[in-house]
């Protein structure tokens, strides 16, 4: 099976590996590079545990060869968290109890951090739509709703007030 | 400074658990990688019944890369084709010379890399003879029937017969009643799908000769006796670790052929082995739930008072009864199917029956069949009231037990520990606006729009159980907790169940917290490796906070125990002296002399009294009096397209009772979780098989799990009776919803359909099986 370099930046570091055409992005993630946040669900792009943005857009990995991310930028859940902390919609997620067995939840948070930077401010709606191609069996969504409106809420705030860092509090949501 | 949060019962602590999952930092099966690591794959049989002729695995093993293939001819030489099953039948490892389900294990591949593995695996080549398949229960049993198990001595498909009630009662009761209304239901197979799918790393180290293995178990202690009785390895020598765990719902109890395939590639290799199904073979060959066939009789008189119920059932097991119910229920807890109604007798008759399918039986998030139970019973009593022509909600309440008559003995031999059923359902339909609901549906029936509201009035039977009674493979089904107070006033508690996404690291730790006044921050929470947890039977059936609960409970009381003598030390007084308030030990008449649970663990290390032991700990194994019984009142209110048959659940209030609830905050989570998988099977799931017993839905295309556009905004409330024999009054949540939400939207469906004569519909009530209704009735638009 042949082989070709490919280069991409993951999580701002740039990589460089020596791939099979045929090796998944998922594969390359999570067993090439160790990052094993990044989750397999399903491998018909169904489920979305798999789910990394790509250039800034949130693609199910499980069903991109790493060879057509060569060049790219990729994200994943380990890059969320910078050294100013957690990112708001961690924060939302342990807040809101928006996640149980955690499987789902790196796919989770990396379609829903896309969906915040296009669309800071968005309804019910709109979340419940932009994460109907990611599947959680244990939390009946609900929770990961509002896990979104409350990073949502926290970074308009944090806009508004730009020393503003969003409160972790001791008891969760109700 | 202030004091430090304890963090007990009754609050929304944050969860533990949430800190590594947010950041990616879980650690689940596949996350695990060992030096030298390679990995298993699996041949899988394309038919449902065939004779194998021969398998070639020369092009696989002449690959580069592939370093064996596993045949069941290789297992049969160390006696490892067979495995004993949880319900001590016995299933197929691999099978020396014929298959007996679509998707059967055939060989296993062990190659470096897991992309080599699956080239190997349609590498090797297996000839078939194929064998005409049974699929339907009812043809298994006639005798002309294709045998599944012709191991079996009985030469019959049938496997077992299981009666529990009153039959001669009964039939009395019957004789004598005013109404007798019939049905039969159909509960389908389903699957659990788990995001996670099952997988292990096994790892031999011949230095040690200890094995290890990773592995996605919801009963890691039970795994671990199973393998060491297997293969004959000295349980001390056997360490299964369950990490965390992608959900569990029951999935995860069965011992799967690949995990025994992975323990022989570690044994035959030497090398760490790797196996983790993908998707497809998740859905089409891991364990299954439901497939019961039901025929249910209702006896009651003319004024709706209900007197008898008379249910017969046929199970379909598959291949294998490979179900985890406790060794002396196979049909599980069926006969509570009494429900929440005074009965002055039942007979209850459960047969189960092989056929060309996976392995059957195994829950869905629920308690051991208490889901068939109360489906059957809640869909009795509708359809008992649409006969009398009486509103379902005071059916329900002319024949609800009482508060009064709890412990209540029921009919099939149960003891009811406690419950308010009518105040219950009194507090759904008023905040649920039943009266309304109703003028707004006579106005819309006018109209021609279906709208329809459905109640569901549950209990179930969770927290197994007493050991006089309950056991899987002889092994009693108490469970456990350990718990060290260290010095400085922290503590680690280690138990039994595991976790698969319930919150036990913070739950057990606010038990702990509660019964200690120790701050919930300190105490840490293991599970899950049977080198350091003490030995239990693992978390299914809603039974980790009945039982290991319990037993975390007893423990702590325990060191309350010790640290009073230690208090009555260091205050020198006597122990009668003292009273336990406000977390902190204080001297009767003079509370401001007192001691804290901090000071007293210190005090256990550095300055305890002569004849006493040092050291603050204790070991619970705790034997559960009883089961626990939760409740609830579902009332459901759906809308369907007279277009395309489209159910559409446009309001949904659940009322639980748990009892005591330990966290407000991951009892609603449970809650939520549960009643989305209710709608699944109730609107979604099936697993569905072609006339040669192919599985059609062995991907997420086709079987249909809720996103979150399907999944509605429930409503919950609760009241809070509390368990009388658990020590901290908890009964278990996490399955209520999945058994109380299908027959609350099925009856919801019915109702919008009983005006044109429909009385019952079988799950999942897709949109075309709907609309086939609408067209029949000729309402379809």
């Amino acid at each position: 099976m042949g082989k070709r370099s490919i280069t991409l930046t993951i999580n701002g570091q740039q990589q460089t590996a020596e791939v099979e055409d045929r090796l998944l992005l998922v594969h390359l993630i999570r067993e090439t590079l160790g990052l094993t946040g990044t989750h397999v669900g399903c491998d018909t792009t169904s489920c979305g545990a798999c789910t990394v943005q790509w250039n800034g857009e949130p693609v199910k990995s499980c069903t991109v060869f790493a060879v057509q991310a060569d060049g790219g930028e990729i994200r994943t859940v380990e890059g969320l968290e910078t050294a100013d902390g957690l990112h708001p919609l961690q924060v939302g997620f342990w807040q809101e109890h928006g996640l149980q067995c955690g499987f789902c939840t790196p796919g989770m948070l990396m379609t829903t951090e896309a969906l915040l930077r296009d669309n800071p401010k968005p309804s019910e709606e709109e979340i419940r739509e932009a994460i109907s191609g990611n599947l959680c069996r244990c939390t009946g969504y609900i929770n990961i709703v509002r896990a979104v409106q409350h990073a949502s809420n926290a970074m308009q705030e944090s806009a508004a007030v730009p020393s503003h860092t969003p409160e972790v509090s001791a008891e969760g949501g109700k | 400074m202030t004091a430090p949060t304890i963090g007990g019962l009754g609050k929304s602590v944050k969860r533990k658990e949430d800190p590594r999952f947010i950041r990616g930092k879980g650690n689940y099966v596949d996350d695990v990688k060992l030096p030298g690591m390679v990995y298993l794959d699996i041949v899988r049989s394309p038919y449902a019944h065939a004779k194998i002729l021969n398998i070639d695995a020369s092009k696989a093993l002449a690959m580069d890369g592939v370093l064996a293939v596993i045949t069941g001819k290789d297992l049969e030489a160390a006696g490892l084709h067979w495995m004993p099953t949880l319900m001590s039948d016995t299933q197929m490892v691999l099978p020396t010379d014929r298959v007996v389900y679509y998707a059967q294990e055939v060989a296993a591949v062990v190659a470096t890399d897991r992309y080599i593995a699956a080239d190997a695996v349609l590498a090797v080549d297996v000839d078939y003879e194929p064998l005409e398949p049974v699929l339907d229960p009812f043809k298994a049993l006639e005798p002309d029937s294709p045998l599944v198990r012709p191991d079996k001595e009985t030469g019959t498909n049938h496997i077992w017969t299981w009666n529990a009630g009153d039959r001669e009662e009964t039939d009395r009761v019957f004789a004598d009643a005013q109404v007798v209304v019939s049905q039969d239901m159909y509960i389908p197979r389903i699957h659990v799908a788990s995001i996670e799918t099952s997988g292990c790393v096994a790892s031999w180290d011949k230095v040690s000769e200890k094995l290890t293995i990773w592995m996605t178990s919801q009963a890691p202690h039970a795994h671990r006796t199973v393998f060491s009785l297997v293969s004959k390895i000295p349980e001390s020598k056997i360490r299964i670790i369950s990490p965390d765990i992608g959900g569990g719902f029951g999935g995860k109890v069965p011992v799967y052929p690949g995990y025994v395939l992975a323990t022989v590639a570690t044994l035959t290799t030497g090398l760490p082995v790797k196996w983790v199904e993908d998707r497809s073979e998740n859905l089409q060959a891991d364990s299954f739930a439901r497939d019961y066939h039901i025929h249910a009789e209702l006896a009651a008189d003319r004024d709706g008072k209900m007197r008898g119920l008379r249910v017969k059932t046929l199970a379909d097991h598959g291949a294998a009864d490979a179900a985890a119910n406790p060794s002396k229920f196979p049909a599980g807890l069926y006969s509570i199917g009494t429900g929440s109604y005074t009965l002055e007798a039942a007979d209850f008759e459960v047969s189960g029956v092989y056929t060309n399918k996976p392995p059957g039986g195994v829950a869905y998030r629920c308690s051991f069949r208490v889901t068939e139970a109360v489906h059957m019973i809640e869909r009795m009593v509708d359809v008992l009231a649409d006969e009398l022509e009486m509103d379902p909600a005071a059916l329900r309440q002319k024949n609800f037990i009482q508060p009064e008559q709890f412990p209540y003995k029921s009919p099939t031999g149960w003891e009811y520990d406690s419950g308010n059923y009518p105040a219950a359902l009194d507090k759904a339909l008023d905040m649920i606006g039943y009266q309304e609901l109703l003028r707004e549906q006579k106005d819309k029936r006018e109209r021609g729009e279906l709208m329809g509201i459905g109640i569901c009035t549950f209990t179930e039977v969770v927290g197994a159980g007493p050991s006089h009674t309950f056991d899987i493979l002889g092994i009693k089904m108490f469970d456990s907790a350990e718990i060290r107070v260290h010095p400085t006033g922290s503590a680690i508690v280690r138990i039994g169940v595991q976790t698969q996404g319930q919150g036990h690291e913070t739950t057990f730790a606010q038990i702990v917290a509660e019964e200690l006044g120790l701050p919930v921050e300190n105490i840490v929470v293991e599970h899950g490796d049977t080198d350091t947890a003490p030995y239990g039977l693992g978390t299914y059936a809603s039974r980790s906070t009945p039982t290991a609960g319990a037993a975390t409970a007893v423990a702590a009381r325990k060191i309350r125990e010790k640290a009073r003598k230690l208090a009555a030390h260091l205050l020198e007084v006597g122990e009668e002296d003292l009273e336990w308030a406000d977390y902190t030990f204080r001297v009767k008449g003079a509370p401001e002399r007192s001691k804290t649970m901090a000071e007293l663990a210190f005090a256990a290390y550095t300055n305890f009294p002569l004849g006493l032991e040092g050291g603050l700990e204790a070991v619970t194994y705790y034997d559960p009096p009883n089961l626990t019984f939760p409740f609830g009142s579902y009332i459901c209110v759906v809308d369907i397209d007279r277009g395309t048959g489209q159910v559409k659940v446009r309001d949904f209030l659940a009322l639980d009772d748990c009892g005591t609830i330990i966290n407000p905050m991951i009892v609603e989570g449970q809650i939520h979780g549960g009643l989305t998988m209710g709608l699944a099977p109730a609107l979604y799931e099936e697993i569905v098989y072609d006339e040669d017993g192919n599985n059609l839905t062995g991907t997420f295309m086709d079987y249909l799990l809720p996103t979150s556009m399907e999944t509605p905004s429930w409503r919950i409330t609760n009241t809070v009776t509390p368990s009388p024999h658990h020590p901290i009054g908890a009964k278990g949540v996490g399955e209520s919803p999945t058994v109380g939400a299908p027959p609350a939207i099925v009856n919801a469906v019915v109702d919008a359909l009983s005006h044109l004569g429909v009385r019952h519909i079988d799950i999942p009530m897709t949109p075309s099986k709907v609309y086939a209704i609408l067209q029949e009735k000729g309402v379809a638009e």
